[in-house]
């Protein structure tokens, strides 16, 4: 199946030509299950392509797919390749599988929405990009799947353009990114002047002609590009205001496409991380900060989704504090446990919003257990899952960046583990507020057009009455559920599904984790298991009774820090003046007065000459007369100067 | 005849006539005469119709007669005949065929405008096939007197054309002075062939340039002012810039048919001579011309496109856009080589379609005597006739160069000419121009487009695009020439006469024959350039 791989971009791509050609004829939800099956499809022809890789000899586990010459302008020669290896396989299997289940969720979520097939459209789209992004083998590849899914996170977060806010959250997304591209994007002209190609390969090669300089330049220029796809401190902003999309749109932005992209980035060129001790460093730093800081934040939040936003940016950081750490593997594994745990919660979330009638303020929830059984048995497995309560996929995963964390800086672990701490707490404190306590939604007013478009979504059963969800919508949730709660197999040592194991070849066995005597892994274990534990009863004693309990909520953490504030303040204002003062002064006084000057110059010129023509013919011949003593005159002078 | 001159005492050496190398020209007044002859036979006066259909039939047979001469150029060669006043070559025929199709369509614009001014009698048409003729005789000219015949020929009867419409004012005082300038230059162009026979001894083209090629005359003074004094013939006769003022006072005057003879044929003729004479003959000399029609080159250029943005009447302003034109053709008369003469010779060939087409629009928009052809007429034109001001914004486009038009290329080949000559400020200046002279062309056809009784008046569409001009005090109007309605005159014009302005008005059948011709060549050529460009690159002179 490896000479096939192309499918696996191919058919999301099919699938958005017929929903561009056919979309509106199809309808809903027939147009829904078209874009699922071509996700599905390509989810299957990664696992056949996955099986073949199996086959290959470890060491050499990679496969290149030449399709054709994309750019070949002198010494720049960009080739449309694909590149498959473990690392771009693991991330294939779960965006396609991640996907395809969304796709399928979207079909009950979406139904009776005014742009139903668009909706796939857009969705096929994101997943063709990502794609790209993920199996591109030049960074020109990786660039265009990038600005693909930069494209459509932009139209999928404004899909509901007409409210206000929609609108710009999506451009607020947009450039964010566009901030995170420009470094990319300088960070490609880097490669490229120094080593003359943008092929992956082809540049680990020759990292000795590149020169540490430029490799921690290079390396910088791609965290720059990384902190606005992946939103990290200083460019987190846009993923909390990105809630404004449709559930299923977080829950894809947040799981499989999107934010992943950029640690799966920085996974690729481990080798120049690796080369750059101080990049990698810098690396962690903002990983951990960026964990600790969006924890904070989710823990005073109301709105069910944005708890879970910055729960991701969090998440998200402990990545980077990995990936900083040296540990690939672990951020690979935390990112594969995390698309299934946050993935299952935000489908439960859009569930719960779903019965609610899009209500997204957790205060408006409560005792919803009763209401919703299938989406709060699964969302309780993706809490305690996010929590990191043994024995569940997020304990494994949160425990291998901890332990490599601990192994590289010890004083950046302290920050995990506090984070550790705070994600158990507010997490306890979702569920608490949105699964327990009493019945406080009844108190809510009507939901009509509170949130979500009105129309958006059907009301079955009595106006303002909880409702489960249709199958098309549970069935996701059973299965990610089930993932989420056994993904810890990839850390169990030796075993079939070993991730270690099968990424290695890619990142190479040499981590600080290795070095940790079998005492210290038990211990830091147990360290673990009990903040996780210790902080769950505290979050769940404290919100199941009450959801009032302002000292817990302080403003500072309900404005987010005030980032967005301090952006408001410090650049969003300054360039509005900036823009401003070219508009009114720069463009209508100097442009449009040179553009005018000029017109009016040629019209008054001539409007002067226009008076020799007086109409007296004794003028005219006067002005034969001076033509002819003139030329004649300019002739004779050839007389001298010839 | 053979018998008399055999009984005198001295013979006199009869030269041999190749009748096909004047056959066009003796076609054209073959026509002239008989229609003339005709119309003093019999009692009543000749209807239009039958002067127009002779004309026509002449036009037609003349350009058979051309182009039964261009086959017999590429078999045979060029040669020169008629004691060498004649030459017979590419160049000679492609002058012929220009004049010929000019000739053609102006009898089929001029029959509905003489019917709709009432003007009886055969005489338009006599006379323009005159007229035709003597531009026919320059192109094919191969000595400076025969030169001078044609030229003569040529203008005289222009002059009374001029003169037609004896109903309006403005046609017998613009030909007026047409003649008193036209005579004055007529004078100087005579004294620049004494001047130039005087040093060279010869008034035959290749005699002259078999002198100038044998004797080193770089500064001989004689031969510079005949030089001096033939361009200043030829650039009245062309209305370069500094002697082009008679030209819009005689293009608003004209009857707009003639106008737009005057403006095709009239050029034809007199830039054929002016290349035959300077860049065939006179171009071992050529460094001492060549700045000169640089210069007239340049003001045409610039004056052209400058000026004709502040007109409001549209033959002005199509007179100001001819000298525009005139500049670019200049171009390929300085580049001073084949390449040159080809582009100029194309640009001609192109430009006569163009402008007789326009003029055709023009003097059907015109209605009876000559009233509507201020620019403000032409407002909601697309709304009342939307054909024909479709084809006039083809037209106008065309002679803006815009791609796809005939008018594009022509003004690319000439361009190019300049530049493989290094003539880089020209062409710098020409294309810049361009760009100005699109201004009033698309102010023109946006006027058309736009709608009747919309806020704000033509001058406003300058004066919107340009509001740095906007506290420019109103230019006075000075002298009768620029009688040119103001805005205030406009407005203040009687409601009748609006609304009469404002109704359809009539084409005659022939007329849109001719106006569609023009523009189906324009645009088919402008697309398919291949015949009309290979055409004038093979029409090369008999000596360059």
């Amino acid at each position: 199946m490896l000479h096939v791989t192309y499918l696996i971009i191919l058919l999301p791509l099919v699938g958005v030509g017929v929903q561009l050609v056919a979309g509106r004829r199809l309808g809903d939800p027939v147009a829904g299950w078209i874009g699922t099956a071509f996700v599905g499809a390509s989810f299957l022809v990664s696992v056949g392509v996955y099986l073949d890789l199996l086959t290959v000899h470890a060491p050499v586990r990679t496969f290149t797919q030449d399709l054709w010459t994309w750019i070949p302008v002198d010494r720049l020669q960009v080739r449309a390749a694909l590149y498959v290896d473990p690392l771009a396989m693991t991330m294939v299997l779960f965006v396609t599988g991640i996907s395809a289940l969304i796709h399928l969720y979207s079909i009950g979520y979406m139904h009776g929405d005014r742009d139903f097939s668009k909706f796939f459209l857009y969705l096929n789209l994101f997943v063709a990009s990502m794609l790209i992004l993920v199996l591109g083998n030049n960074l020109v590849m990786t660039f265009v799947g990038w600005e693909g899914v930069g494209t459509c996170s932009y139209l999928l977060v404004a899909f509901w353009f007409t409210r206000d806010s929609a609108a710009s959250a999506g451009k607020k997304a947009f450039v964010y990114n566009r901030i995170g591209d420009a470094g990319f994007l300088v960070a490609i002209f880097l490669a490229y002047a120094t080593v003359h190609t943008t092929d992956y390969q082809v540049i680990f090669a020759h990292l000795s002609e590149i020169g540490s300089a430029n490799i921690t330049a290079i390396c910088l220029l791609l965290l720059v590009g990384v902190m606005g796809k992946s939103a990290q401190i200083p460019l987190f902003p846009w993923l909390a205001d990105a809630m404004e999309g449709p559930t299923p749109v977080s829950a894809l932005i947040h799981a499989a496409t999107m934010v992943t992209a950029g640690v799966y980035l920085l996974c690729r060129v481990n080798p120049l991380l690796h080369a750059s001790p101080s990049a990698a460093l810098t690396v962690a730093i903002i990983g951990a900060a960026t964990a600790f800081v969006a924890a904070t934040i989710a823990c005073a939040q109301q709105d069910i989704k944005k708890v879970l936003a910055y729960s991701t940016v969090s998440q998200l950081g402990y990545m980077f504090l990995a990936i900083g750490s040296g540990a690939y593997t672990a951020a690979i594994f935390l990112m594969v446990a995390h698309a299934f745990f946050k993935g299952l919660l935000f489908l439960g979330s859009g569930s719960v919003i779903h019965g609610l009638h899009d209500e997204q303020d957790l205060k408006r929830m409560g005792n919803l257990r009763r209401y919703l059984p299938v989406t709060f048995l699964t969302f309780a497995v993706g809490w305690l899952c996010l929590a990191a309560v043994p024995p569940l996929s997020g304990f494994w995963a949160k425990g291998d960046v901890l332990d490599n964390t601990w192994a590289a800086h010890p004083a950046l672990w302290v920050v995990g583990i506090v984070t550790a701490g705070l994600t158990a707490y507010y997490m306890s404190r979702l569920t608490a507020l949105a699964f327990f306590g009493s019945d406080r939604w009844k108190a809510a007013v009507p939901v009509d057009a509170h949130h979500d478009e009105p129309g958006a979504h059907h009301a079955e059963g009595p106006v303002g009455e909880p409702h489960e969800s249709p199958w098309v919508m549970t069935l996701p949730l059973w299965i990610l559920a089930a993932f989420a709660a056994v993904a810890g197999v990839m850390a169990i040592p030796n075993g079939q599904f070993n991730l270690g194991r099968w990424v290695d070849p890619v990142f190479g066995a040499n981590l600080y984790a290795n070095h940790l005597s079998g005492t210290a892994l038990w211990v830091l274990g147990v360290v673990d298991a009990v903040v996780a534990v210790t902080f769950v009863a505290v979050g769940f004693h404290l919100w199941s009774r009450t959801a009032e309990r302002p000292p817990l909520e302080g403003t500072f953490l309900r404005r987010s820090w005030y980032v967005n504030e301090l952006y408001d303040a410090v650049l969003g204002r300054p360039a509005q003046r900036l823009a401003a003062f070219c508009s009114d002064v720069v463009d209508s006084k100097v442009v449009d007065g040179a553009v005018n000057g000029v017109a009016g110059l040629v019209k008054g010129s001539g409007s002067l000459l226009r008076r020799t023509q007086t109409g007296y013919v004794r003028n005219y011949v006067l002005g034969i007369v001076l033509g002819t003593v003139f030329v004649v005159g300019f002739m004779l002078t050839r007389l001298w100067w010839a | 005849m053979t018998a008399l001159f055999a009984s005198a005492a001295t013979t006199i050496d009869v030269p041999h006539v190749d009748y096909l190398s004047i056959l066009p020209m003796v076609i054209m007044l073959g026509g002239a005469v008989v229609l003339m002859v005709a119309s003093s036979l019999v009692r009543r006066i000749l209807g239009v119709s039958i002067g127009t259909w002779v004309a026509m039939a002449t036009s037609l047979a003349a350009l058979v007669a051309a182009l039964v001469q261009w086959d017999h150029v590429r078999t045979h060669g060029p040669s020169v005949t008629v004691a060498g006043a004649i030459a017979f070559d590419g160049f000679a025929v492609f002058v012929q065929v220009t004049v010929a199709a000019a000739m053609l369509l102006t009898a089929l614009v001029g029959d509905g405008y003489l019917k709709r001014e009432g003007v009886e009698g055969p005489e338009f048409h006599v006379l323009a096939m005159v007229s035709a003729s003597g531009a026919m005789m320059m192109g094919a000219a191969n000595d400076l007197i025969v030169v001078f015949l044609g030229l003569e020929i040529l203008s005289i009867a222009l002059y009374v054309l001029a003169a037609f419409n004896h109903r309006r004012p403005q046609s017998g005082e613009g030909a007026l002075k047409y003649f008193v300038l036209g005579g004055f230059s007529s004078a100087v162009f005579v004294y620049g062939i004494a001047l130039t026979y005087g040093a060279t001894g010869t008034t035959n083209l290749p005699q002259i340039a078999d002198f100038l090629s044998r004797n080193v005359v770089a500064s001989n003074g004689v031969l510079l002012g005949g030089m001096a004094l033939l361009l200043v013939g030829f650039a009245f006769k062309v209305a370069a810039v500094p002697f082009h003022m008679w030209s819009p006072d005689v293009y608003e005057g004209s009857p707009s048919p003639v106008t737009g003879f005057m403006a095709a044929v009239a050029k034809a003729g007199a830039f054929a001579a002016l290349l035959r004479v300077f860049v065939s003959s006179l171009v071992t000399v050529r460094v001492d011309w060549q700045p000169v029609v640089w210069m007239l080159a340049l003001l045409s250029l610039v004056l052209g496109a400058v000026v004709a943005l502040t007109q409001r009447d549209v033959k002005r302003m199509m007179a100001y856009s001819s000298i525009n034109h005139v500049g670019f053709i200049l171009l390929g008369v300085v580049a001073a080589s084949p390449r040159g003469v080809s582009a100029s010779l194309y640009y001609l060939f192109t430009y006569t379609f163009l402008v007789v087409g326009t003029f055709a629009v023009i003097s059907v928009m015109g209605r009876p005597g000559d009233t509507g052809n201020r620019i403000t007429d032409y407002r909601g034109l697309a709304r009342r006739q939307p054909v024909m001001a479709l084809a006039f914004a083809v037209l106008l486009l065309g002679q803006a160069g815009m791609p796809f038009t005939t008018g594009f290329l022509a003004k690319l080949e000439v361009i190019e000419a300049s530049v493989a000559d290094q003539g880089y400020t020209l062409a710098a200046v020409a294309m810049l121009s361009a760009a100005v002279a699109a201004f009033f062309y698309l102010r023109l056809a946006v006027t058309m487009f736009s709608p009747v009784g919309m806020e704000g008046d033509l001058a406003d569409v300058g004066t919107a695009a340009a509001p740095g001009s906007a506290n420019l005090p109103p230019v006075p109007v000075a002298g009768p020439a620029d009688g040119v309605a103001s805005l205030q005159v406009l407005t203040d014009a009687p409601p009748e006469a609006a609304v009469a302005a404002r109704g359809r008005v009539p084409v005659p059948g022939l007329t849109a024959v001719a106006i569609g011709t023009c523009v189906a060549f324009s645009v088919v050529f402008g697309i398919f350039p291949g015949p009309v460009l290979d055409f004038a690159r093979q029409a090369t002179l008999l000596l360059a």
